[in-house]
């Protein structure tokens, strides 16, 4: 399973690291959307993988085997909401800049 | 330690997350209303500010009397809760931000914070960020103080939008995006292999990792560190800064002043808590990590960024780019003196960084104010860029973008225009490059030449002599650079006659430049007592252990 977590993150900021590289505005938010769900991933991960754990632990004794471990799952989802309200803006960035500029170029202009 | 003084620590960041939120529910037509509330906001987090930093020092021996103080919020203790944690630097850049601020507030009130929506919110918002940044202890706060303080400016950078600042503001979100992307693997991937996030539980736990975890937490940081660099403009990271800080409105260049010194900031903690696990490490005979490597890196990325602020500097024709291209050398100079990791160099450094934050805030106003000299007197305001009838081409109207800017009718009421503006202005204009290049007689030249001594002494004898004598050598050229650059375009600004109308100057907008040219002046005539306690401070950051034993502790909090 660590294989395929691993190999789905690599394609993922593979791909978002390319597309970031290009010049049009769109391809650039769809690249830096790309990468931030390939590092959300990794920080899912870093919370070591499991299937069918609880991440709250029960009252009493308990054994911190049986359980997820909640403070990634804590953090993946304050950086998936900062991630999204930030693509947001850029969103609105983007689309204030093709209208002042006519182009989708991130320059503001074609390059010659 | 009273009650109500115990959640101090908590007040500057509170305190403007509260304006903000109070300033949105204000009609905007209530702007006097709107205006207080700000104006309070920042005098609250000004006095906080100076009273925290009292706090640390001597000046009150029973409280915080090891000069370090945690707050743990919502009484769980680190590091299982989530501390706020203040000493003499922290309490500094504090102090630091909320004057930035203030001047900032103040300018804006001249004319900038109505062109656009939501300037105060967004001011309230990004000092909140940058007050969190200073005061966390943890590093999952430290990025979400980050995003806070990014997205405020965001906001302001693209405030009063027109055709450059949206150019510049995309490229300025999208470098920052990237950056806080990498912030979060680092993060992550030392959560992964330590088990915290807290900065001061942290030496310990690196110290005992095995041979492989260590070096997944040395990738960690450098992954960390290249964020930060990111965020504090060092090269090769920083072309978006000149363009960012030129096309911003004169408020918000000024506050974005102290933004880069947030990354700078966050490198000096995060170098002075790691450097004393490389210290536990080597205590227990394993040492791995490579601090050679760490200060090394630094020692030549700051000597490049130096390098290409002075190539900047020279090349700039606009002075807005040109006091970028300052922000720049001031960043280097820092980065060069922390990768030379020699204890009498970090003082002068500080001295230089808050003298630097200073001037560059009050040029970055100046420069507001001499555009204006040099346009015709019925274009008083950068305008857009006129739009061509029936929208553009598609017959797109970007929303939040006005067509026309502001009318500007009720202009002369604002204020008190005080006479003599061109004279003022020159002479705002000579402190501030006296301020900048670190001429005699102002702080620039104390910080410099107390930096320049402390290398000379230390390069006698040393084996790293060659890595001082290039400091002497950069700060010599970056200041000559910058006194060649600032006077050809001053003479062109003053000096040519052509094309110029005085501007009416007004009280709002010339008194924060004046005042933080004065700050810099006091500065100057209390530059012994400034000094010591600056060496104190940075003797705190060479002696890491009080700040960890503070907050794992909780002993000596109030």
């Amino acid at each position: 399973m660590e294989i395929l977590f691993a190999i789905a993150i690599g394609i993922l900021s593979g791909s978002g690291v390319w597309l970031l590289l290009r010049p049009r505005t769109f391809q650039m938010i769809v690249g830096l959307a790309l990468l931030s769900y390939a590092v959300n991933l990794f920080i899912f991960g870093m919370g070591r993988l499991a299937i069918g754990k609880a991440p709250i632990v029960a009252p009493g004794a308990a054994d911190p085997a049986l359980y997820a471990d909640p403070l990634p799952q804590a953090l993946v989802l304050t950086a998936i909401v900062i991630g999204f309200a930030t693509t947001a803006l850029l969103l609105v960035v983007l689309l204030v800049a093709r209208g002042l500029t006519g182009t989708d170029h991130v320059d503001g202009r074609e390059s010659q | 330690m009273s009650p109500w003084l115990q959640h101090l620590p908590a007040v500057p960041i509170v305190v403007p997350l509260l304006a903000a939120a109070a300033i949105l529910f204000l009609a905007e037509r209530a702007r006097a209303l709107r205006v207080a509330v700000a104006c309070v906001s920042i005098l609250v987090q000004l006095v906080a500010a100076i009273l925290l930093l009292a706090l640390t020092t001597e000046a009150f021996p029973d409280i915080w009397s090891r000069g370090v103080g945690a707050y743990a919020i919502g009484g769980w203790q680190a590091p299982f809760g989530i501390v706020l944690v203040i000493d003499r630097l922290t309490g500094l850049m504090l102090i630091l931000s909320a004057v930035v601020g203030l001047a900032a507030f103040v300018n804006s009130l001249a004319y900038w914070d109505r062109v656009g929506p939501h300037f105060h919110t967004l001011l309230q918002l990004l000092l909140a960020g940058v007050n969190g940044a200073f005061l966390t202890g943890d590093l999952f706060n430290l990025f979400v103080c980050f995003e806070v303080l990014l997205a405020a400016s965001y906001g302001l950078l693209l405030h009063g939008s027109n055709a450059q600042r949206v150019k510049s503001g995309l490229h300025y979100i999208v470098v920052n995006l990237v950056g806080s992307l990498l912030f979060l693997i680092g993060v992550s991937l030392i959560y992964g292999v330590t088990g915290t996030l807290n900065m001061a539980d942290l030496p310990a736990r690196a110290a005992a990792l095995s041979h492989a975890d260590r070096s997944l937490f040395d990738a960690a940081v450098a992954i960390l560190g290249v964020a930060f660099l990111t965020k504090a403009g060092c090269w090769p990271l920083n072309f978006w800064l000149p363009g960012a800080y030129a096309a911003a409105s004169a408020p918000v260049a000024a506050v974005f002043a102290i933004l880069t010194k947030v990354g700078v900031y966050a490198l000096l903690r995060l170098g002075s808590l790691i450097g004393s696990a490389d210290a536990l490490a080597h205590a227990e005979g394993s040492a791995l990590l490579r601090p050679d490597l760490f200060h090394g890196g630094l020692y030549y990325l700051g000597i490049a960024t130096m390098g290409y602020g002075i190539f900047g500097t020279i090349a700039a024709q606009q002075l807005s780019r040109l006091v970028g291209y300052s922000v720049i050398l001031s960043t280097g100079l820092v980065l060069t003196v922390m990768g030379l990791d020699h204890p009498p160099l970090l003082a002068p450094a500080l001295f230089y960084l808050v003298g630097s934050v200073l001037a560059t805030a009050a040029f970055f106003m100046l420069v507001g104010m001499t555009d204006r000299a040099r346009r015709t007197p019925t274009a008083r305001e950068p305008a857009p860029p006129a739009i061509p009838a029936g929208g553009t081409p598609g017959g797109y109207v970007p929303f939040g973008v006005r067509r026309t800017p502001a009318p500007h009718a009720e202009d002369d009421e604002v204020g008190v225009a005080i006479p003599g503006a061109m004279v003022f202005m020159g002479l705002m204009f000579v402190c501030c490059v006296l301020l900048v290049t670190g001429s005699p007689p102002l702080s620039g030249f104390v910080a410099k030449f107390a930096l320049l001594s402390a290398a000379v002494h230390a390069a006698a004898g040393a084996s790293w002599a060659t890595a001082a004598w290039m400091l002497v050598f950069m700060t010599l050229a970056a200041g000559l650079a910058s006194l060649v650059a600032l006077t050809r375009i001053g003479m062109r600004l003053f000096w040519s006659v052509t094309g110029r109308n005085t501007p009416r100057l007004r009280v709002f907008e010339a008194a924060p430049v004046a005042i933080l040219v004065l700050l810099c002046i006091a500065l100057t005539l209390a530059a012994g007592p400034a000094m010591q306690f600056l060496e104190d401070t940075a003797a705190s950051l060479r002696a890491p252990r009080i700040y960890i034993e503070t907050v794992l502790t909780g002993e000596d909090a109030p």
